[in-house]
């Protein structure tokens, strides 16, 4: 089954008096428990995608049905609600609430939810567990390696259980190490958990952990291919 | 999400930002605190003065010559001889006013008092005898004159404490003589220091109204009757009774054309409740300018805070959050600081009127008691609120109109 459905999605923006076109048109299709990366020179518009993908923004045209729904026409509430149950984000910058313990900023998404609270500290303890900071429970952001904090930002994404997970440039602040790190963690989640995992990064060696490479080249898709020898973060991070 | 969320999202907003949370509180609190401040201090001022009023009694009725003005300019109606003996004589009938049990002519002049080379500025106020009742005025020591000193018009004085310090530079003024007009008066009685009440008697001479008029006044009109209505008695039926025989004394048939006027003391309470009342809200009024400038700190603050935590807006939205919660989050932190510096300014202010309280009674002898200003308690409260509603809303809906990939974006 089809998580994602893409059919001739566009967006154009009004800069002025010219539109500017980030997305000419993409079609693609993504299963269930698949692991795809997108990548792109900047400004070819993957971020844009994304966006559209992670319901954070409506395209201009196209259809886009998500999780068996036609999402394209979904009013603002509808997307906050979708959002909060059936995606995790991760960002490049982190974007912790600083002053917030690492627990407090996982329970974040479940304040929005219609989650019992009574559940809520079970389920982001379990979260961040799962991300290897058992310890760090009570630290605030300020008081965590960029590593750590990305997988704080992991356990929030993991905290409403979604089906899908949005990547983008998930390692780009980070270094090396780190960066194996959180791509070991994202591969187990995509291996272990069967969670479908969109990201986004302009590294070919990051993007080799997927299954699949989406290019994308001034607003179209340019090549869609299967990755022949993928990389297994977690064996490079014990090396 | 619950308010109880939305409740901890707006602690915690306020809570990374300490320094700018607590510098906007302040601008309210100086706001509601100068509002507290002068909605007790009027209530004080006005209980101060009603009690002087109605420690005249509230039996007492007040005739005063001439008409009332018309117009600010018509200040010749209020200088008038109107006032005679005969129309004392008339009161004094039990047939025209049943219900009286006392009326007073009251004198007034101003004169300076002579003591070997000691002189000081006066103020020579003539009654009867019953004054030192109704005025509740009694020498410290000595005594009162009598109603034979009123009859044979003596020559004896009560003295203010003032004058007595003046004249006599702590010597025992009693049966001393002073001079008035080169007439020579004999003091009977010195005051206690009356504490600055509403009518001075420190720096007045008192005695009777007849001495006042023969010897110094040489006139035969009287300033004001003081009639006092007998227990029991409607003293509006008595203060009618007094303006019919005055009219009929006068030969006045319009009572338009009256040529004095008749007072309760409930009439002088209530104008004079009317005038402390008006004067409170005018400050009120200035204060709250300090309260506006307070809200148009918090709409400032909340701006800057939505422009510095446009990232967060986009986190929390990409998280599930809708328009409605970001709208509550923001609008509860404007809320917060504006309930929060409502609560210090009402405290601030409560207890800042309270030490003035403490400093006129105590440190001055002033009869002032601390009023809580529940008025201005409630008043400043919902403000502070309504203003955090008001100026936070502005900066609440720009947070909640923001896309989240414009906030996500923002560097």
């Amino acid at each position: 089954m089809n998580i994602i459905e893409v059919n001739d999605l566009k967006k154009e923006y009004y800069d002025g008096e010219e539109p500017t076109i980030a997305l000419a048109g993409v079609t693609f299709s993504v299963r269930q428990g698949e692991f795809v990366a997108i990548m792109g020179p900047s400004g070819s518009g993957k971020s844009t995608l994304l966006h559209l993908l992670g319901l954070l923004d409506q395209p201009t045209s196209g259809t886009y049905s998500f999780n068996g729904r036609e999402v394209s026409s979904f009013a603002p509430n509808e997307l906050a609600s979708l959002r909060n149950k059936e995606i995790g984000f991760v960002f490049q910058a982190f974007n912790l609430l600083p002053r917030t313990s690492v627990l407090e900023n996982v329970k974040l998404p479940l304040i929005y939810s219609d989650v019992p609270e009574s559940e809520w500290d079970a389920r982001a303890k379990k979260a961040v567990e799962d991300v290897g900071l058992g310890h760090r429970m009570h630290h605030e952001p300020s008081e965590l390696s960029g590593g750590e904090k990305q997988r704080v930002a992991i356990a929030r994404a993991l905290v409403t259980n979604p089906a899908i997970i949005f990547a983008d440039e998930p390692t780009g602040n980070l270094d090396s190490k780190s960066g194996k790190k959180v791509m070991s963690i994202i591969q187990d989640l995509n291996e272990r958990q069967g969670k479908t995992i969109v990201l986004i990064t302009h590294e070919t060696s990051t993007a080799e952990h997927s299954e699949r490479i989406l290019r994308l080249m001034d607003g179209v898709i340019e090549s869609d291919v299967k990755v022949e020898h993928r990389l297994t973060a977690s064996d490079e991070y014990v090396k | 999400m619950t308010w109880k969320h939305v409740f901890k999202a707006s602690v915690t907003g306020l809570d990374t930002n300490r320094s700018r949370s607590f510098l906007t509180i302040f601008g309210i609190v100086i706001g509601i605190t100068a509002i507290m401040l002068v909605v007790s201090l009027g209530a004080g001022a006005q209980n101060l003065i009603l009690s002087q009023v109605q420690g005249l009694g509230t039996q007492t009725i007040v005739a005063i010559p001439g008409r009332e003005p018309t117009s600010p300019t018509d200040i010749s109606s209020l200088f008038s001889d109107s006032l005679k003996p005969k129309d004392l004589t008339a009161l004094e009938n039990k047939t025209n006013v049943p219900g009286l049990k006392e009326a007073m002519p009251e004198v007034i002049g101003a004169g300076v008092a002579v003591y070997g080379s000691n002189t000081y500025q006066v103020t020579v106020l003539g009654a009867t005898d019953i004054m030192a009742e109704i005025l509740d005025i009694h020498p410290a020591e000595g005594d009162f004159f009598t109603a034979d000193d009123v009859l044979s018009q003596s020559d004896v004085v009560v003295i203010g404490s003032k004058v007595a310090d003046k004249l006599f530079d702590g010597a025992d003024p009693l049966n001393q003589k002073i001079e008035i007009k080169n007439k020579s008066f004999r003091i009977i009685g010195v005051l206690a220091p009356s504490g600055g009440g509403l009518i001075n008697f420190d720096e007045m001479v008192l005695m009777p109204y007849t001495t006042a008029q023969t010897y110094l006044l040489g006139t035969k009109y009287f300033n004001r009757i003081i009639i006092e209505a007998a227990d029991g008695q409607s003293v509006d039926v008595v203060a009618n009774d007094v303006t019919l025989t005055l009219r009929e004394s006068h030969n006045i048939t319009d009572p338009s054309k009256d040529d004095f006027s008749v007072q309760t003391q409930q009439d002088l309470a209530s104008r004079l409740s009317t005038i402390t009342t008006a004067l409170t809200w005018f400050l009120v009024a200035v204060a709250s300018i300090a309260l506006f400038v307070g809200g148009v700190g918090i709409m400032n603050i909340m701006l800057v805070a939505v422009t510095e935590r446009t990232r967060e807006i986009g986190l929390r939205k990409a998280l599930g959050a809708t328009n409605r919660d970001i709208l509550s989050q923001f609008l509860l932190e404007a809320v917060l600081l504006t309930a929060i510096g409502g609560i210090v300014g009402i405290l601030l202010g409560a207890g800042l009127a309270f030490l003035i309280a403490l400093g006129l009674s105590k440190g001055l002898g002033i009869a002032w008691q601390f009023v809580f200003p529940w008025t201005g308690a409630i008043l400043g409260f919902s403000v502070s609120a309504a203003i955090g509603l008001v100026f936070g809303g502005y900066p609440a809906s720009q947070a909640a109109k923001k896309s989240p990939i414009e906030a996500l974006r923002y560097e």
